[in-house]
C-alpha cells in the first residue's frame, strides 16, 4: 500500500541491532525538550479550562481585600503598632507566599487525573523521558503562579501596597516566591500520585497548608503567639519566605526587629534551601511513583 | 527465530488473581496475531506487557527483537498502542494531540505536523482537525486514538479491543483502516472480544481463557477442531420430523440433532455442499417441506464454547446470574450450547 500510512520516516531501529545497555539513559536535552512538549499540553488545558485558573485568583483576591480592610487595625506589628496602613505592607508577603502554595493542589488534581485516563498509557508507551510528564505539569504550573501572582500584585498596588527596594530586590522577592510555589508543586505531584482521584488531590493538597500557612508570621507576628507556638512559627519554612520577600519589597516597619532564631536572621537562604531541599526529595519520589504507578 | 512479538511463560498476579498464568505467544513478522477471549482472560494485561506499561512476575517477552524487560525505551521506538479506552486529551484539538504524539516519538516538531496533517486527512479528521476532541463522537476519537498509534508507522502494533463499543459503521470503517495497515506489512497484535473480528483480520489466534493460551491456529484449523460444517434444516410439517432425521443421518456422518420446538434438525457434513445438495434432493424427492435448509460453518463462537464449556464475553464457567442479560434471549441460549456439547461429546 502507499499513502501515508507507510509514508512516515522509520525509526533507525532494525529488529535485533545490538541494543546498548545504556539505551535507558535519557539525556538532559530530551528531558527538558519532552517536559516542554507535556508543559505545553497542559497550558492550553489551563486555557481552555479557564474557571480554574481564575477560581485560583479569587481567593488570594478576596484574602487582600479582607485582611486588609477586616483585620487591618486590630493587629499589632511590633514597631508600628495598630497602623492599618502598616497592616497593610506588612499583610502582602503572607498573601503572595499563600498564594504560590495554593499551586499545590493543581498540580495534585492535575496529574491524579491523568493517571486515571487512558492518557497516562500514551504517554507511557512513548519513548520520552520518564519525568517529564510530571515535569511538563509542573512548568505548567509554574507559569500560572506567575500570571496569578501578577493580578495579585496589581491588586495589591491598588489597595496601597508598594516595593520599596528598587526593581532588582522586588524581582529578586518574585524569584524567591516562584521557586517557593514550584517547589510546592511537586509535593502536590507526590500527593496526586499517591492518593489517584483529583477530588481528594485537591482536598489532599490543601488540607495541611493551612496551618502550614497561619502557623507562621505571615498573618500575625509570632511576638503575639502563646510562647511554645513561636518556636514552629518561626522555624516554619513558610515563615522564612514571608521574611524574605517583606524584606525585599522592604515591606517592614522602621523599628522592626527580626526574631532572634536562625531562619528569621537569614530569611532568603532559609527559604531558597527548603525550596531546594524540596524539590530534589520529591520530584525523587514522585518520579519513582510515576514509574511503578501501574507496573 | 523469534518472531516481531514474542513471549514466553508470562506470569502476573493481582493479589489472589493469576491475570496472566504462562502465557507464550509468538507472532512473526508482518502477521496478524488476534488473541481472543472474554472479559478478564488477560488480553489487556498481556498487551501491557508487551507494550512496557507493566512488568510480569515471571516470563520474558520480546518486541521487534528487543527484551521488553531490559530495553523498554528502545521498545517504544518500535511500537504503537491502541487502546480499547481512546487515549486522547479532550482539551486539545485533533491536531494537537497528534503533534504532541509525534514530537514525544521525538521526531522534529515539523514532521510531527506534517505526519498530523497526513493521518487527519486519511483518517477523515481533517475537518475536525482544529475542534477539541471532546467533541468528537465515539468513533471520531477512536480513529484519532489509532491514529497517535501509527504517527511513526511503527513496525509492531498493538490493538486492544480497537472496535469494542463501536456502531457497524465504525466497527466496519476501522476494520477496512487496520487491513490496509496490516498489508503495509506491520506485525499486529490485535485483542478482541468479537469473533468476527478475529475471523476478519487475524492471521493466527490465540484463545485466551483465565490467563492462558488454550488454543491456537488459523481461524480454520479452530472451526474444524470444533466439529466442521453442519447440515441443518428446519421442516415444515412437524409429523415429518422423524422422516427427515433418517435422510440426515443416512446422509451425513455421525449422530443428527434434533431441537423438536423448533423442528431443526441438523447433521455434520463432511461433504460440505456436496452432501446439502443430496439431502436437498431426497428430501424434495419425499415431499418434506423445508422452511429453510443450509450449510453452517461453525462460528468460532462454537470453537469458544467447545474449548471453554463457556460463550466467549461471559466472565467465567457459570452461568449468567438471574437478572444478568444475556446476549440472547436465554431459551435461545441455552440451545445453541446444548447444541455443541453434543457436537463436542460425539
Amino acid at each position: 500500500m502507499t499513502g501515508p500510512l507507510s509514508a512516515a520516516p522509520r525509526q533507525p531501529t532494525g529488529p535485533r541491532h545490538a541494543a546498548r545497555p545504556d539505551d535507558q539513559r535519557i539525556g538532559f536535552r530530551q528531558g527538558l525538550r519532552d517536559s516542554m512538549i507535556v508543559a505545553k499540553r497542559n497550558l492550553l488545558r489551563m486555557i481552555r479550562i479557564p474557571e480554574i485558573v481564575i477560581f485560583g485568583m479569587i481567593q488570594p483576591i478576596m484574602f487582600v481585600v479582607l485582611f486588609s480592610y477586616v483585620f487591618g487595625g486590630s493587629i499589632n506589628i511590633p514597631g508600628a503598632g495598630l497602623d492599618r496602613e502598616a497592616y497593610r505592607e506588612f499583610l502582602m508577603g503572607g498573601i503572595f507566599a499563600q498564594t504560590v502554595t495554593f499551586a499545590t493542589a493543581g498540580a495534585g488534581a492535575g496529574i491524579a487525573e491523568d493517571m486515571q485516563k487512558g492518557i497516562i498509557d500514551r504517554f507511557r508507551s512513548l519513548p520520552m523521558a520518564r519525568g517529564a510528564v510530571l515535569t511538563g505539569r509542573t512548568f505548567a504550573d509554574l507559569v500560572q503562579t506567575a500570571v496569578t501572582l501578577v493580578v495579585l500584585a496589581i491588586v495589591a498596588f491598588l489597595v496601597g501596597w508598594r516595593a520599596h527596594e528598587g526593581p532588582t530586590k522586588t524581582l529578586a522577592a518574585f524569584g524567591l516566591l516562584l521557586l517557593f510555589g514550584y517547589a510546592f508543586t511537586w509535593i502536590g505531584a507526590l500527593i496526586g500520585l499517591t492518593v489517584r482521584s483529583p477530588e481528594a488531590a485537591t482536598s489532599g493538597g490543601l488540607v495541611w497548608l493551612f496551618p502550614l500557612t497561619f502557623i507562621s508570621i505571615a498573618f500575625v507576628p509570632s511576638e503575639n503567639m502563646p510562647g511554645w507556638l513561636q518556636p514552629v512559627a518561626e522555624w516554619n519554612p513558610f515563615s522564612a519566605t514571608v521574611l524574605a520577600v517583606r524584606e525585599l519589597f522592604g515591606n517592614l516597619p522602621e523599628g522592626y526587629r527580626a526574631p532572634d532564631s536562625w531562619p528569621m536572621q537569614n530569611p532568603v537562604l532559609a527559604s531558597a534551601l527548603c525550596s531546594v531541599a524540596v524539590i530534589v526529595f520529591f520530584r525523587k519520589q514522585a518520579v519513582r511513583k510515576y514509574r511503578q504507578a501501574t507496573g | 527465530m523469534p518472531g516481531a512479538i514474542y513471549a514466553e511463560g508470562l506470569v502476573k498476579t493481582f493479589g489472589d488473581v493469576r491475570a496472566l498464568d504462562g502465557v507464550d505467544i509468538d507472532v512473526p513478522e508482518g502477521t496478524v496475531l488476534g488473541l481472543l477471549g472474554p472479559n478478564g482472560a488477560g488480553k489487556t494485561t498481556t498487551v501491557r506487557v508487551l507494550t512496557t506499561l507493566m512488568r510480569p512476575d515471571k516470563g520474558r517477552a520480546e518486541v521487534a527483537g528487543l527484551d521488553v524487560l531490559k530495553y523498554p525505551n528502545e521498545v517504544r521506538r518500535s511500537i504503537g498502542l491502541s487502546g480499547q479506552f481512546a487515549a486522547v486529551d479532550d482539551y486539545l484539538t485533533g491536531r494537537e494531540n497528534l503533534q504532541m504524539v509525534g514530537q514525544l516519538y521525538q521526531l522534529s516538531a515539523r514532521d510531527a505536523k506534517r505526519r498530523a496533517d497526513e493521518l487527519l486527512e486519511r483518517f477523515n479528521l481533517a475537518e475536525a482537525a482544529d475542534r477539541t476532541a471532546k467533541t468528537y463522537s465515539g468513533g471520531m476519537r477512536r480513529r484519532l486514538d489509532l491514529a497517535a498509534a501509527l504517527i511513526i508507522s511503527p513496525p509492531v502494533m498493538f490493538m486492544d479491543e480497537p472496535t469494542t463499543g463501536l456502531d457497524p459503521m465504525n466497527r466496519q470503517a476501522l476494520w477496512e483502516v487496520i487491513e490496509e495497515l496490516v498489508a503495509s506489512g506491520a506485525t499486529l497484535l490485535l485483542t478482541t472480544q468479537y469473533l468476527e473480528e478475529a475471523d476478519r483480520l487475524a492471521d493466527t489466534i490465540a484463545v485466551v481463557d483465565h490467563g492462558k493460551v488454550i488454543a491456537r491456529g488459523t481461524s480454520d484449523e479452530l472451526k474444524s477442531q470444533s466439529g466442521g460444517d453442519v447440515v441443518e434444516v428446519v421442516v415444515h410439517d412437524r409429523a415429518r420430523l422423524a422422516e427427515a432425521e433418517e435422510v440426515l443421518r443416512r446422509l451425513g456422518a455421525g449422530e443428527t440433532t434434533r431441537v423438536e420446538h423448533t423442528r431443526k434438525l441438523g447433521v455434520p457434513a463432511p461433504g460440505g455442499a456436496r452432501t446439502l445438495a443430496e439431502v436437498i434432493r431426497e428430501l424434495d424427492a419425499l415431499g418434506i417441506e423445508m422452511d429453510d435448509i443450509g450449510l453452517r460453518r461453525p462460528t468460532l463462537d462454537d470453537v469458544f464454547l467447545s474449548l471453554t464449556g463457556h460463550a466467549a464475553g461471559a466472565d467465567g464457567g457459570e452461568d449468567p446470574p438471574p437478572g444478568a442479560a444475556p446476549d440472547g434471549p436465554p431459551d435461545e441460549r441455552a440451545r445453541t450450547r446444548d447444541q455443541v456439547r453434543k457436537k463436542v461429546s460425539r
